[in-house]
């Protein structure tokens, strides 16, 4: 194809993208802030990004002008010099000074972003390999705690159901339980990880910082407004690392109340009875739920695992082997490996999963793990 | 020096002209800095090919919302040895290449100061490759962990994590015997009357670069150790529930790696106040503000660090610090851009392919320097760490920035090593198509970042969409663009037209004046007098 050609597929693509961008909610600049603080980081990156901006053309107007006007196609003949301490010593202080004249509100607005004294709410948000899990750990709502698991549909992921993902204004930025609080209110959250490293990123929020396993980090925000506020795991974390997302909803404070306390009573309910005596039934009926939240990133809802990555449960040795032995690899993980401990959840999750598995798919071996069990083991 | 003079030379009588090995055995046994400048050359443009593939299949995945072509663990996989072999595999060593063929010549020395080492520093890099390369295919696959490598993931991962600590310890035993080379040869095998003062700029950025390799290649050594016995010695350095701390990892890993970038990037700098004085026909602007400005570069190179760990959770004092010193490093860099420009302020400008490519880089990196000042003030790289601004950034620096200063090499030097000219229309077309191309990927991913797209994810959300169809289309341009590149050396080294004694009016230093074209197997078998 000649010249002539490839202008009509230039042209063709331009029109194509500009098409595309016409209907487009694209975004050019950072989300519209919901915090005070957002603001003043919003302003913050403007302003450098002008004082850039302006100094970019200023160096590169003097560049193009040799480009046009020195060039030996024009007969300009070059001239010889090459110092001249007094522009030298100008254009290291001049920089020098703008510098310092950026730092300064960086500054400011820096110390107030970690200033996360004082907080009407602390949440704290666990990272675990793909999800995250919410606590309630101080102010209105205390003793709330569920997790947090992405709930676009598989389907609409790998492509079986395009028409689905089209028109799903939240793909891949939706979970099953948000994360909420009131408006208005200094929200301190608690960053921790049980795994590997993930980090806690909501934009609008002006929030970003990382979840480290077996440390303790925080940040704070202060919603201006109620509404749904979206935002991603932002430290690769492995395999589903693009799909933990993070949904904060703010509430007006008279909702949030009617939340919380509908939370705090569900809390109550579900709170199972230490005591409690499980049938076998219930108990592998209560694991199949836990396994779905736990395990099934790894191991698959088949029990056949990844090859290669994620063993099979179906099958395999420790399954169908003793239960001590795999009540003790749950509890406790394999170091060095992406098992990693399950301690946190309760004796009742694990008796549960760990029947489950025993008793599913090709494993039959009939027992029953009881929450009993489970305590022994810990100790 | 005069041992050193007495001495290379003579190593091997058999090495003249008149009976050099011929064949393969020419390459594996090669002593002779010219080719093993080549072999590093070539190698270089082997893992830009391959890394080049794996960006490829990186960004047709992402070209839609989806999981359309590969799955996660694969993509985690393609951006990690994506990152480590453009790195360590493409860039590295193209300048270690250009040091090979240019620091000899340019100091009037017979060779580099300990060719059999400098054979063993190239020998290294392919099996080092080739374990990169293998990992893909261990029980589990590649390490999906990105460059970073970062701890505890690193410990998680399959056995491929093994391979790539041992083929990153055998890249840095390379980096480190090549900078001893560089060192060397700089300080005791130039011409009577080379002072260190009249030394072209590349020599200098080179001996600076080399020195940070010495610095910097054992702490990443260190790093990845530590991690290696974490995953099989029971150590604990990196794991919270034995008294470790990841985050140890991450200060360890950027304690090497932002002089890394400055390893990447100082050579380049080198290259390009080679090309433009050449093209503007008048001297350097502020020769010696310019190594004062690159020392200063590479100090400060050491102390800012955890820049790259704004959110990992530090005290708000040692973020200030870090950020006070991130800001200063642009002063240096600012005197460098600016002596640029005034080498081709009142010049007499010509723009064959070099200039061009040289011109692309002056422009384009400072744009990604310009990104880097916003992204090391603290609040606002706390909304952009870790998104696609990052990534847009440290293309600008290291595509357009090192990559493009690379080919201004290359179309500079390739009449003085072949003999031959290139295609200066095809060359031009190389130069637009990259440099069109090269915008089309990565300035939209300045959008992407700021509206919240975090790096590393195989699939996002549709507000992304169109910014990242753009982004591939303009990958695979680009990409496509490179095998122009490889088309134009082809024929310049198989049928080119005969070069001209001295192509470049302008080129003034040792290897131009005093070496015909193209240059002899030994340079300077007597030490040329500079005056
Ligand atoms: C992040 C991924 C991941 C998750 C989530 C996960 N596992 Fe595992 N699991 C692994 C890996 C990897 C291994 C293999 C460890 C090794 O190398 O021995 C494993 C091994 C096992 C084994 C031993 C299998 C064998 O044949 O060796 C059992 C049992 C097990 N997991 C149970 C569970 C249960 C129960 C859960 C949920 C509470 C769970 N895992 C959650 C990754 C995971
Ligand atoms: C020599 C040139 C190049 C170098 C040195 C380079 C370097 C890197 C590095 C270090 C990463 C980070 C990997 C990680 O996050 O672990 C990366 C990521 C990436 N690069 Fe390149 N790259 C080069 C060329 C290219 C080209 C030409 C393209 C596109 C055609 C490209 C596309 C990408 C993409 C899509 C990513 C993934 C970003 C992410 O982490 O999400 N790169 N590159
Ligand atoms: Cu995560
Ligand atoms: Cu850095």
């Amino acid at each position: 194809m000649g010249i002539k050609g490839i202008w009509k597929w230039a042209v063709a693509g331009a029109l194509y993208f500009w098409s595309l961008a016409a209907w487009a909610e694209y975004k050019l600049n950072l989300q519209t802030p919901q915090t005070l603080l957002g603001e003043k980081i919003y302003d913050l990156h403007t302003i450098i990004t002008v004082i850039c901006f302006v100094i970019f053309i200023g160096v590169f107007g003097f560049m193009f002008y040799a480009v046009f006007k020195h060039r030996k196609s024009v007969g300009h003949k070059a001239a010889q010099f090459h110092e001249n301490i007094v522009v030298e010593v100008a254009w290291t202080l001049i920089p020098a000074a703008i510098l310092v004249a950026m730092a300064v509100p960086a500054t400011g607005t820096l110390i107030a972003m970690r200033d996360t004294s004082e907080p009407d709410l602390t949440i704290k948000a666990t990272g675990y390999q793909w999800k995250w899990g919410y606590d309630y750990l101080k102010g209105e709502g205390e003793g709330i705690s569920f997790y947090s698991t992405l709930s676009t549909p598989r389907a609409q992921i790998d492509g079986r159901d395009v028409a689905g993902r089209n028109a799903n204004p939240n793909y891949l930025l939706e979970v099953d339980n948000h994360v909420v609080v009131p408006v208005g209110k200094k929200v301190r959250v608690l960053t921790t990880a049980a795994d590997v490293l993930h980090a806690w990123y909501v934009p609008a929020l002006a929030v970003k910082q990382d979840a480290v396993p077996g440390f303790i980090r925080d940040t704070w925000f202060k919603a201006e407004k109620a509404g749904i506020y979206r935002g991603q795991c932002a430290e690769l974390c492995g395999k589903d690392h693009g799909f933990m997302p993070i949904v904060v909803e703010v509430m007006e404070q008279a909702q949030y109340t009617a939340w919380a306390s509908a939370q705090q009573k569900k809390v109550a309910a579900a709170k199972v009875d230490p005591n409690k005596t499980w049938t076998p039934e219930e108990l592998k009926a209560h694991g199949e739920k836990v396994y779905a939240q736990n395990c099934v990133a790894c191991h698959q809802a088949t029990g056949m695992g990844v090859p290669g990555a994620f063993p099979a449960l179906s099958g395999s040795k420790v399954v169908n082997g003793p239960a001590a032995d795999q009540i003790k690899l749950v509890l406790n993980g394999k170091q060095g490996t992406a098992m990693n401990a399950f301690k946190h959840l309760s004796d009742a999750d694990l008796a549960g999963v760990i029947t489950y598995t025993r008793n599913s798919w090709n494993n039959k071996v009939g027992d029953a793990t009881t929450p009993a069990d489970i305590k022994a083991a810990r100790n | 020096m005069e041992a050193a003079h007495a001495h290379t030379p003579g190593y091997g009588h058999d090495d003249h002209d008149a009976h050099k090995p011929s064949g393969i055995k020419r390459w594996v046994m090669s002593t002779n800095h010219k080719d093993i400048g080549t072999m590093y050359l070539w190698f270089s443009f082997s893992m830009f090919l391959v890394g080049g593939v794996m960006a490829l299949i990186i960004r047709s995945e992402l070209f839609q919302p989806g999981l359309q072509i590969v799955q996660p663990d694969f993509f985690n996989s393609m951006i990690t040895y994506h990152g480590l072999i453009m790195v360590f595999g493409a860039i590295m060593p193209a300048f270690v290449g250009f040091a090979n063929w240019l620091i000899p010549m340019q100091v009037g020395a017979p060779d580099m100061a300990f060719p059999r080492m400098n054979n063993l520093s190239f020998w290294l890099l392919p099996p080092a490759a080739l374990l990169l390369i293998v990992a893909q295919f261990m029980p589990g696959g590649g390490a999906g962990v990105g460059w970073t490598l970062y701890a505890p993931l690193s410990t998680q991962a399959g056995p491929a994590m093994d391979l790539t600590i041992f083929a990153i310890h055998i890249l840095g035993m390379s980096s480190i015997m090549g900078s001893i080379n560089i060192i060397t040869t700089i300080l005791n095998m130039r011409a009577p009357g080379m002072t260190l003062m009249k030394m072209p700029l590349f020599c200098w950025t080179w001996l600076i670069t080399a020195y940070l390799l010495v610095a910097v290649m054992p702490v990443l050594a260190g790093a990845v150790t530590m991690t290696l016995t974490d995953r099989h010695f029971g150590t604990h350095f990196f794991n919270a529930a034995g008294g470790g701390d990841p985050v140890l990892y991450q200060h360890i890993f950027w304690f090497f790696g932002h002089p890394e970038v400055y390893i990447i990037a100082i050579p380049a700098f080198g290259v390009v106040s080679q090309v433009i004085p050449a093209f503007s026909r008048k001297p350097l602007f502020g020769y010696a503000s310019m190594v004062y400005a690159t020392a200063s570069i590479a100090i400060l190179s050491f102390m800012v660090w955890a820049h790259h760990m704004y959110t990992a959770g530090m005290p708000v004092e040692a973020q200030l610090y870090f950020m006070y010193a991130t800001v200063l490093i642009a002063v240096p860099t600012g005197v460098k851009v600016f002596n640029w420009v005034a080498t081709m302020w009142r010049g007499s400008l010509t723009f064959e392919t070099p200039m061009l490519f040289a011109l692309g880089f002056l422009f384009l990196f400072t744009l990604g320097g310009f990104t880097g000042l916003v992204l090391s003030i603290v609040p606002v790289d706390v909304q952009l760490h870790d998104t696609y601004y990052v990534v847009a950034h440290f293309h600008y620096v290291m595509v357009a920035g090192a990559l493009f200063s690379a080919f201004a090499g290359i179309y500079f030097w390739l009449p003085k090593w072949t003999g031959r000219m290139y295609n200066e229309t095809l060359g031009k077309w190389h130069f637009w198509l990259s440099l069109i191309f090269f915008n089309v990927t990565f300035f939209v991913q300045h959008f992407l970042g700021l509206a919240g797209m975090p790096r590393r994810i195989p699939d996002y959300a549709l507000q992304f969409a169109e910014f990242n169809a753009i982004s591939s289309i303009g990958a695979w341009g680009f990409g496509l663009a490179q095998l122009l590149f490889l088309y134009i050396v082809i024929k310049t080294i198989t049928s080119g037209e005969k070069a001209p004694e001295k192509p470049w009016e302008g080129a003034d230093s040792l290897e131009w004046t005093h070496l015909p074209t193209p240059a002899p197997w030994h340079s300077f078998e007597t030490p040329p007098v500079v005056k």
